[in-house]
């Protein structure tokens, strides 16, 4: 072990998580890698009523979309996946780097291939109501009140600049 | 702060510090397998650490927990106490440096005062907490599973509505988010030892019923000369903790104290976008971003230092040159005590000012001493960079330890580029960014917290 490594092991404040970068929110409001899925909410390009729930699961690629009323999506075939996938993934990738989205999922694709190149699953059942209400909760976040009593907690969340 | 101070910050090995660190470490270790496995070897780290506390307070209960530990009875007492000893042990380490600093600097330091304690929070949100850290303390980082992690959610959702639960919630929401970011946890190559200690640590802490201490607090009323803006954020949530000098009216020696600001985010809010989130408190970011003094009314301090802020006993005054205070003021100004649960040395944070020094990679040089630059502590939300970090030659800044090591994290910096002096803050962008390629990449991506907020009252309400 080198000095680093153990200086990282020893160090209260290093970095475990890295920040993600800022994108555009309007087509895809939501993405996050969790529960073994990467999966998000997108906006219908028609209705702005309308999101679709999107996911894939890491490993064995398997897919689904639906709405958040557990419509099936239109647009989703037995082996193809939607636009609303292809979205997700692109989103996935501005968000988190493609090295990220790709090792998460394990996809193993060229250098200069889409992601979406490398998906080996078929359409599959996924928790759509599961997801749609993690979104519920992330949007929840934005309407905690501010609060002015210092958290001493936040001194081992130090700010730092974005690196990919 | 002078070459000679440099010099005293590190002259030598502080009595007992290596010794505490050590036994942490043994804590540590016992944590990333898991208090149901540990064999001989950690049961005696365990052991070592109850006899370092023995002749303290927690001594007998520290003790009795590290024999039912290494027996495989792990009750939730017994790894309280555990965590209460590995906490007392780094709040002497945190006293250690402090002083050492302190020391360095000349620097005086109020004694702590408490008055009430505060009332003591609902256990039934606490338990929730009390019981993951449980079943995170038995299973150990390296059996962490996505399912382990997910289990916190709902206790988590409750916290975060209880404002008075705030700090333990922020908390654990960070601690969650990396542990879930970094399964599968059993095949990562090395681990974040000490850090994911810290937090469990202090979660357990926190996750305790009854009252708490408090702090004593009084109005104060004044003029509040700005020194720079200590940004903390993980995906969601911000702190912004502003530094400053306290000019009390009536001619009373000036303080240093801060005043905080915290707001609940998600992950995709990141870089300037963070500073609309406290739009609320408009004097504050007025001063922050024009530079200028507050001139505050009754407004209540605490003992630890703690401004409790409030916009509207504060109002926007004459520009105020942080680097003026800075070499005015700083050298007089009495520092505050600490509050006894945040003894650690993550929490030491002093303002000081260097000029003049040599700047090597992140090393800086003053008169043959040097100190490191902590460059990870450079918010996205503020004008600050290593390039111009490494041009500059002077900077405002807040004294750090971490990983055995002394550095700085610049909050501002005078430097020169293309020959030119330029002068950068990390509060400069809190009324929306003024460099124009910045404000070009914002108008690109769009508000998001605009979007959010918007998608959030449509859906959260329907
Ligand atoms: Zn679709």
């Amino acid at each position: 072990m080198n000095a680093d490594e153990d200086a990282w092991e020893r160090g209260s404040g290093v970095r475990v998580v890295p920040p993600v970068q800022p994108r555009k929110l309007a087509k895809v409001p939501f993405v996050e890698m969790a529960d073994g899925r990467l999966q998000g909410v997108v906006s219908s390009g028609s209705d702005i009523a309308r999101v679709y729930v999107s996911s894939i699961t890491a490993g064995t690629h398997g897919f689904n979309c639906s709405t958040n009323n557990n419509r099936p999506c239109g647009g989703l075939g037995g082996s193809s996946p939607c636009k609303h996938l292809r979205s997700l993934v692109d989103e996935a990738v501005l968000q988190y780097g493609r090295e990220r989205v790709a090792r998460y999922l394990q996809i193993e694709v060229g250098e200069d291939d889409h992601l979406m190149e490398g998906l080996e699953g078929t359409r599959e059942s996924a928790p759509a109501a599961v997801v749609f209400s993690r979104f519920l909760r992330h949007l929840a976040y934005l309407e905690l009140p501010v609060t002015t009593e210092p958290v001493a907690e936040m001194h081992w969340f130090p700010a730092t600049r974005a690196v990919i | 702060m002078l070459g000679v101070q440099l010099a005293q910050l590190h002259d030598g090995d502080r009595p007992g510090v290596a010794e505490a660190l050590d036994l942490v470490a043994g804590f540590d270790d016992a944590l990333v397998h898991g208090f149901a496995r540990l064999g001989e070897e950690r049961a005696a780290a365990l052991t070592a650490l109850a006899g370092a506390v023995a002749a303290s307070p927690l001594g007998p209960a520290v003790s009795e927990a590290a024999d039912k530990v290494a027996a495989g009875s792990i009750g939730e007492e017994h790894l309280t106490a555990l965590a209460g000893a590995r906490t007392a042990l780094l709040g002497a380490v945190h006293d250690a440096l402090l002083d050492r600093l302190d020391t360095a600097l000349g620097r005086t330091r109020a004694a702590w005062e408490e008055s009430a304690s505060t009332a003591a929070p609902a256990d039934n949100l606490l338990s929730g907490s009390r019981s993951w850290l449980h079943e995170l303390g038995i299973t150990g980082w390296r059996g962490v599973d996505h399912d382990l992690v997910s289990s916190s959610g709902q206790t988590l959702e409750a916290l975060l509505a209880e404002p008075r639960l705030r700090r333990l919630a922020v908390l654990l929401d960070g601690l969650a988010a990396e542990l879930r970011a970094s399964c599968p946890i059993a095949t990562m190559a090395r681990l974040p030892v000490r850090r994911w200690a810290d937090l469990w640590t202090r979660a357990v802490l926190l996750s305790q019923p009854g009252a708490r201490p408090a702090a004593s607090v009084e109005p104060v009323t004044g003029r509040l000369l700005v020194l720079g803006a200590d940004v903390h954020e993980h995906g969601t949530a911000v702190q912004v903790q502003v530094h400053g000098v306290l000019e009390p009216a009536g001619g009373a020696p000036t303080r240093l104290v801060r005043a905080s600001v915290a707001a609940a985010k998600v992950d995709t809010i990141v870089g300037p976008a963070v500073w609309r989130l406290l739009a609320g408190h408009p004097v504050l970011l007025t001063a922050l971003a024009e530079r200028r003094s507050l001139d505050l009314a009754d407004m209540p301090l605490s003992s630890s230092g703690d401004l409790a802020w409030q916009d509207d006993k504060a109002t926007v005054g004459a520009p105020a040159d942080p680097f003026a205070t800075a070499r005015l003021q700083l050298a007089n100004a009495n520092a505050p005590a600490v509050p006894p649960l945040e003894r650690h040395p993550i929490r030491i944070s002093e303002p000081v000012l260097l000029e003049d020094y040599e700047t090597d990679g992140d090393r800086w040089t003053l008169d043959g001493h040097s100190i490191r630059v902590d460059l990870d502590r450079l918010p996205a939300s503020g004008p600050l960079t290593p390039e111009l970090v490494a041009a500059s030659s002077a900077c405002i800044g807040l004294v750090r330890w971490d990983a055995g090591g002394w550095r700085v994290q610049p909050l501002a910096v005078q430097a020169t580029v293309k020959r030119k002096p330029v002068e950068a803050h990390t509060g400069d962008w809190a009324q929306g960014p003024t460099d124009p390629k910045v404000v070009k990449a914002e108008a690109k991506a769009g508000d998001a917290v605009a979007v959010l907020r918007e998608r959030a009252g449509r859906l959260l309400r329907e």
